[in-house]
């Protein structure tokens, strides 16, 4: 199986070592993420200008597929457009679905880390949670 | 050293009994969320389809007639497994969960009143928690916690205080799902008897691992379910005293619970089949007995020995990995085969998702106890928990898994 690979140098490095992982103190949106059924549990916190993701930080703590993943995310929505990021959100649930192509998959950069998720359905949840809280978060702007 | 009947069983492999687990490499063991069933469980729910199946308690004709005799054989074997007095006295319910909450909605909701005081324990699994706080709010009755220590225990004063004049109900496990040890079951119901209560002990993991009686503990009411027992799923059993049980009003209505009924009313049945509302599940009920009958075979020292045996091995083995923390007692003989741990720097998911690849099944999570874990001060963890069934080649898999797990994640040894 490729569970032993799965725990790769991305996703372990992203989860030991998050780059984004901090109070963000001049957010204008702030959202829990909570998967109730594993206890991942995020705060969200984005600064929006313009309809421009300028910042953005994640506080709470998870599984290391949880916390990979909106760490990746962050390091891929900083800087980019409110649609943009919600264009690579729906590519991430591409992915995830198993559904994407290989081209889009590389677009996804790091996130790709994730692609073999599609065959672990148990942790799903725990992939798209940043996602799908950065999603709700935007789509309210 | 005491002397053990049928000592010669205890190198029997018994996964040669039960068909999944002969046909697959996977070392189970998470045996406190279902236990695996054997041959002769399968069979009997299968037999009692293919020779016995009609409506019971309904029919006059020969196969209706054998259903339920069936169905109440079940009931009175049930009965004898727990001690209780009269058969009358066992409701077969779905699970743990259904039998709670039948005493939550008739015997809470009837009889507790604001002022009175609920009492369970912050080990409470949510299935013995989120009833009552339902009776709770709706009866304005206060709900009332009682802490455990780290280790899982109660001080004695701890207990004397928190049982009051006003203790209507006291709800608790007779062993935690989370840290394995036995709850002061027989100290909460003397105290709560002694101020005019009623207590439920909720059975769920001790009728598995230990006999349970209900005439020594003088439960009030006691729930388990069938499938931690080796039983089928969707098959639970509420055990109640019967002057409670007859005064208290039927949680579902419909058919098989009357007597008669009129345009303005009917008239309930007696006991059991006052809360056996709709048609029951005889099969499940008929394979519960069979459990029943497989274990009471293998017997309880047996059982016992082996899994008290496994989990100190487990325990020790545990205990030696690097960075491994387990919840609750220090001491293995408290677990009864259950043992939670976390392991330094590794999300229970990722414990879990990793020893899964390896072929081996723990839970992850909050166990459904999450204001235990947040009482310890843990998020989550994962747990380990045996069977009688289970081998130390199990246990070596599992020991070999956990100690790859930090260097997989990044973590050094």
């Amino acid at each position: 199986m490729a569970n032993n690979t799965f725990y790769n140098e991305i996703l372990t490095d992203h989860n030991l070592h998050p780059y984004h992982k901090e109070r963000l103190s001049d957010a204008n949106l702030v959202l829990e993420g909570i998967n109730p059924s594993c206890g991942d549990d995020i705060i969200l916190q984005l600064k929006v200008e313009d309809g421009v993701i300028v910042d953005g930080t994640f506080e709470g703590d998870g599984c290391a597929i949880s916390q990979a993943s909106v760490d990746i995310m962050l390091d891929m929505v900083v800087g980019r457009t409110k649609e943009e990021a919600l264009r690579i959100a729906e590519l991430f649930h591409k992915m995830i679905e198993g559904s994407a192509g290989e081209e889009e998959i590389e677009e996804l950069e790091e996130a790709g880390a994730l692609r073999d998720i599609s065959h672990m359905p148990a942790r799903v949840k725990c992939a798209v949670l940043g996602w799908n809280t950065m999603k709700e978060m935007l789509e309210k702007v | 050293m005491r002397h053990v009947e049928g000592e010669n069983l205890r190198m029997k492999n018994y996964k040669e009994d039960f068909p999944l687990l002969k046909n697959t490499d996977l070392a189970y063991l998470d045996n406190a969320a279902t236990a695996q069933r054997p041959a002769v469980v399968l069979d009997a729910v299968q037999d009692f389809y293919l020779r016995s199946n009609a409506n019971p308690l309904r029919g006059l004709y020969d196969l209706a007639v054998d259903a339920t005799e069936r169905y109440e054989a079940a009931r009175e074997r049930v009965r004898g497994f727990i001690n209780a007095e009269k058969t009358e006295e066992i409701i077969f319910t779905r699970n743990t969960t259904e039998s709670i909450n039948l005493v939550a909605y008739s015997y809470g909701l009837t009889n507790l009143k604001p002022g009175d005081e609920i009492l369970i324990t912050i080990a409470e699994h949510h299935s013995n928690m989120l009833p009552w706080q339902m009776v709770a709010r709706q009866t304005g009755a206060t709900l009332k916690y009682l802490d455990c220590e780290p280790d899982g225990s109660y001080p004695s004063e701890r207990i004397a205080q928190a049982v009051t004049p006003n203790t209507k109900l006291a709800a608790i496990g007779h062993v935690s799902n989370v840290l394995g040890c036995v709850n002061p079951v027989e100290e909460v119901i003397e105290q709560v008897h002694a101020n005019g209560g009623v207590v439920l002990v909720d059975a769920a993991q001790s009728a598995p691992h230990m006999p349970v009686d209900v005439r020594a503990l003088d439960a009030d009411f006691l729930a388990f379910s069938g499938h931690k027992l080796f039983g089928p799923m969707g098959i639970g059993v509420l055990y109640g005293k019967e002057h409670l049980l007859n005064e208290m009003p039927p949680f579902l209505s419909g058919g098989e619970m009357i007597s008669y009924v009129r345009r303005d009313g009917a008239v309930y049945a007696e006991l059991p089949h006052k809360f056996e509302a709709g048609t029951v599940n005889a099969a499940d009920a008929v394979g519960l007995s069979a459990a029943i009958d497989y274990m009471e075979e293998i017997g309880w020292p047996v059982i016992q020995k082996r899994e008290e045996a496994l989990t100190k091995y487990a325990f020790e083995g545990m205990t030696a990995v690097p960075g491994v923390h387990i919840l609750g007692s220090a001491d293995y003989r408290q677990h009864h085969g259950i043992i939670s741990f976390t392991l330094d720097g590794v999300h229970p998911h990722d414990i879990a998702a990793i020893l899964a690849d390896d072929k081996i099944a723990v839970r992850a999570g909050h166990h459904c106890a999450q204001p235990l874990l947040a009482h310890l001060g843990v998020r989550s963890s994962a747990r380990v928990s045996l069977a009688f069934y289970n081998t130390e080649e199990d246990v070596d898999r599992l020991l070999g898994s956990l100690k790859t797990i930090r260097r997989k994640m990044g973590l050094g040894e």
